[in-house]
């Protein structure tokens, strides 16, 4: 940039007539425009674009219909959270992304790959000690989706949450952070948690309630929260009033069979 | 004729399995040993020899003639392994030498003996070379022909040109039969009876009577009797010294300059390795430490070693032992005065291994540098995938691997900790169900589980859990068997009969082979019960060796916290007094208030269970338990364990 300016002074000094000021000025922009190419090499590689895919109700919720890549959102560290998160990979993680999860050790695998997220593509570094912001950072290269969570246990502050942030953008990746994320594009965030199936003594868990919030900078205020099943009893996420999953369930499995 | 034939050495160490056994198990050499295979001693010490052990006695015969006898297994492997720097001593002197079989070697007379002048100094040198450098003790014999000179070397002779066929004349026919790979003890035997009792008799027989009365081997140990060997030795080639390693004076104890040592000795490596064509896949990193410790560890890789990965490991790897000694001593003996990287496993370097799971593809390609740079910040064992495995409890079911390492190594913890349930698993899918099947759901839940001993309880089970959905969970318990078998009714409306739920759930979805097995299993199982005729195609290949079905393992959904150590709880009930179990199905009373970890009490809304889990009741230290699944104020759910008398929480449904 120096160099450029300064290319700009001297050249400017013998010609000061006002075409070849114009060409210049071109010439600059296209020299720096294709720095800047050669600096950032081509983020988006994947032929879906710049949106990743969710599932159904849930992409009806955000407002790219999935999770844009490049932006940061934030889930809050409330019951359904984990749950959340899973649904929200899933699609993604199936469509062949690849998920990085940072400073999580509790993370319940065998809720994942019930939900759908492709576990060989999924990457675990269960504790990064004091060096939460570098592996982070280093996933974000590489990933399409990274989880962060215990961001405020290892001290990140509000410049380091900006420079992750920064990082995400210009690496397409989506930065999903567990817990709660200043300055996040989007939160989401479950309330009027409920499970179902349970009675006393009998019965057993089988889907749970949950209203999802989505609140953010992109997003309207005054959105109401959507009731969901999460997990729905035949996948990670259903619609409340959709509560006969279990034939699309089955149909899948058929159509699996007859396909061979 | 002796033009043809090639003098031959023969270096031959007696009862080499019985040595080679011996040295493995720390035997000492004046102790009386025997090799025995299949009840019959196979090899015997010479100690042993001497108190009246022969080959081919029962164990109990050469037990009862020498009661001190040591008994060793026979390890062909090992002996192979153990005589490996014989060989190598022996080709210091005298390269181009034959393995005939470990404890034997055989080599070209002819240079050795020229060089050192004679045939007696050629011996004595070979002896004195391999008793000096392994401790091991030879004899040499040289003849015309590898036959005549293994006999020779039994014997400690030399037997001079052109007399080996009297040499061999008066022995006796017995000698044919010395070799342990091939079996000549019938024609041997024959030939006795026949009266032929020396190598001369057969030898003067011609060799068109021999051939048209006992055959093609005959003809070659006619042959061998006349001192005609078919081949000269067939020299080895010596492996190529692939490895690379580096003395580190002075000796280094920090990090940093071990990895610049390291990183030069890569680069050799990956010279050497370049210039024979190959990449290595397994590489093993060696370092010696100034206390005299020898410190190994083998790094598998799915792909290639590049330099920098290579640098990479070493440098991990160096961390690990280097921080590890100051964490153990105080002292610091642990510094590394020499490292040594052992290519263990190579391949060509044109045909590499790639799309291992499939097409690496690009972003692969870049989330897997991603990966292998966090592994270079905080080292090889902090990043993981998981693969699902057997099991019951939701931590089990989940086996981590580090980076690198290959997902489908090993079969984790399912083929380990569970040889019962497996052989259990056969028989409920083999002929043994139809009767099981037909005591249908409710047999199998009261056959609970797996602790009741053998196969059989475990085959009802296995049945049950196959007929209803969640049989398996609920096995035990009187309400939810009832709720199971409604949803099932339900259930078979819409899936295909008898599909355990969460099976149903998991397919398509899932891609891990343990999944994708067990979907297999379901199938068949149903498939066999049910519609026992025709089978139906289903395009996929079949499933060899269908995993357990883990009968008692909860449906999902699964929690999606798991603790990686269970939490305490206390579970109280209305009155305030603890809730325990009276029995594994039964609690004392309801539960009113759940107590996480001395926090603050929160009322249960609703719970299910127990479900009694009684499993590997062949360890010492398996306690039977009982899961409780509770939900309590604000949505939260938890998933707890009743153990040795108290609460733990092993899942939080988050």
């Amino acid at each position: 940039m120096p160099d450029a300016v300064a290319t700009v002074t001297t050249a400017r000094a013998p010609r000061p007539d006002h075409g070849s000021r114009l060409e210049l000025a071109r010439g600059l922009l296209r020299r720096l425009e294709g720095r800047s190419e050669s600096v950032r090499p081509a983020p988006v590689t994947e032929s879906d674009g710049a949106v990743l895919p969710v599932a159904e109700p849930l992409a009806r919720l955000l407002p790219a219909g999935g999770l844009r890549r490049g932006s940061t959102v934030a889930l809050p560290a409330v019951p359904g959270a984990t749950s959340l998160l899973f649904a929200l990979l899933a699609e993604a993680s199936a469509g062949g992304a690849w998920v990085g999860v940072v400073g999580r050790p509790g993370l319940g695998l065998l809720a994942a790959a019930e939900a759908g997220v492709q576990l060989e593509r999924l990457a675990l570094v269960p504790e990064p000690g004091a060096d939460l912001l570098a592996v982070t950072i280093a996933l974000l290269d590489g990933m399409d989706v990274v989880a962060v969570s215990g961001a405020a246990r290892a001290g990140v502050r509000a410049a380091d949450r900006q420079r992750l942030a920064a990082r995400a953008r210009q690496r397409g990746t989506v930065l999903l952070a567990l817990g709660s994320w200043p300055g996040a594009d989007m939160e989401l965030s479950c309330s009027d948690v409920q499970w179902r199936g349970l009675d006393a003594g009998a019965g057993r868990l089988r889907s749970r309630r949950v209203e999802v919030q989505l609140r953010g900078r992109t997003v309207a205020p005054g959105t109401r929260p959507a009731p969901l099943l999460l997990p729905a009893p035949g996948s990670a996420v259903a619609d409340v009033g959709q509560n006969v999953a279990r034939p699309a369930a089955v149909t899948t499995v058929e159509d699996e069979r007859a396909a061979g | 004729m002796s033009a043809s034939v090639v003098r031959v050495l023969a270096l031959w160490s007696p009862d080499w399995p019985v040595t080679a056994a011996a040295m493995a198990a720390h035997v000492p050499s004046h102790r009386p040993a025997a090799v025995i295979v299949a009840n019959r001693v196979l090899a015997c010490s010479a100690i042993a020899r001497a108190r009246g052990v022969r080959r081919g006695l029962r164990r109990r015969e050469a037990q009862a003639r020498c009661p001190e006898l040591v008994v060793l297994e026979r390890d062909p492997d090992r002996d192979a392994r153990a005589f490996e720097p014989v060989v190598a001593a022996a080709e210091e002197l005298a390269p181009g030498v034959e393995v005939v079989r470990p404890g034997l070697v055989a080599l070209a007379a002819q240079g050795p003996v020229g060089w050192f002048g004679g045939e007696q100094a050629a011996a004595e040198k070979l002896v004195d070379q391999v008793a000096a450098r392994t401790g091991v003790e030879c004899q040499v014999g040289v003849a015309d022909g590898l036959f005549a000179a293994v006999l020779a070397a039994r014997r400690g002779l030399a037997v001079a040109p052109g007399d080996t066929p009297a040499f061999l004349a008066p022995l006796g026919v017995e000698e044919l039969d010395r070799e342990p790979d091939v079996d000549r003890s019938e024609l041997v035997g024959l030939l006795r009876r026949l009266g032929l009792r020396s190598l001369g008799a057969l030898a003067e027989l011609d060799a068109e009577d021999v051939a048209s009365r006992f055959g093609a081997d005959a003809v070659l140990c006619h042959r061998l009797a006349r001192g005609l060997d078919p081949r000269p030795p067939v020299r080895r080639t010596p492996p190529e010294e692939l490895a690379v390693e580096v003395e580190l004076d002075p000796p280094v104890d920090r990090v940093d300059a071990a990895a610049f040592a390291a990183r030069g000795l890569a680069e050799r490596l990956h010279r050497a390795l370049a210039g024979h064509g190959l990449s290595c896949t397994r590489l093993g990193v060696a370092a010696r430490t100034v206390s005299g410790e020898e410190l190994h560890r083998i790094w598998r890789c799915a792909e290639p070693l590049t330099p920098s990965g290579t640098v990479d490991r070493v440098r991990w790897q160096l961390d690990a032992w280097l921080t590890r000694s100051r964490t153990t001593s105080a002292d610091g003996p642990g510094a590394v005065c020499r490292l040594r990287l052992v290519p263990e496993e190579t391949v060509t370097a044109g045909a590499l291994q790639l799309g291992l799971w499939g097409d690496v593809g690009e972003a692969d390609e870049r989330a897997g540098r991603a990966l292998v740079r966090v592994q270079a910040l905080l080292g090889p064992e902090s990043v993981f995938t998981a693969v699902l495995v057997g099991g019951r409890d939701p931590a089990e079911q989940v086996r981590l691997v580090p980076w690198g390492d290959d997902r489908k190594l090993d079969s984790g913890p399912m083929s380990m900790s569970s040889p019962p349930l497996s052989t259990g698993e056969v028989g409920g899918a083999g002929p043994a169900s139809p009767a099981a099947a037909a005591r249908g759901p409710q047999a199998g839940v009261r056959g609970t589980g797996p602790a009741r001993g053998g196969p059989a309880p475990r085959v009802d089970v296995g049945e049950a859990r196959g007929a209803t959905p969640a049989a398996g969970a609920d096995v035990g318990t009187a309400d939810p068997t009832q709720d199971v078998g409604a949803v099932s009714d339900s259930w078979r409306s819409a899936a295909p009969a008898g599909w355990p739920e969460d099976m149903v759930r998991l397919t398509g979805r899932v891609s891990a082979g343990d999944v994708a097995a067990e979907e297999g299993k379901g199938r068949t199982t149903n498939r066999r019960r049910r519609v026992p005729a025709p089978r139906r195609s289903t395009g996929r290949p079949a499933v060899p060796d269908p995993p357990p079905s883990w009968p008692g393992r909860l449906p999902a959904p699964s929690p999606a916290t798991v603790p990686p150590q269970p939490l305490p709880a206390a579970l109280v009930d209305a009155t305030g007094r603890p809730v325990r179990l009276t029995a594994p199905d039964l609690l004392s009373a309801p539960p009113h208030h759940l107590v996480v970890d001395d926090g603050t009490p929160q009322v249960v809304q609703g719970w299910a269970g127990p479900w009694p889990l009684r499993q590997r009741w062949w360890v010492a230290d398996a306690a039977a338990g009982s899961r409780v699944q509770i939900a309590v104020d604000g949505g939260v759910a938890l998933l707890l364990l009743a153990r040795e008398g108290g609460w733990w929480v092993t899942g939080i449904y988050d």
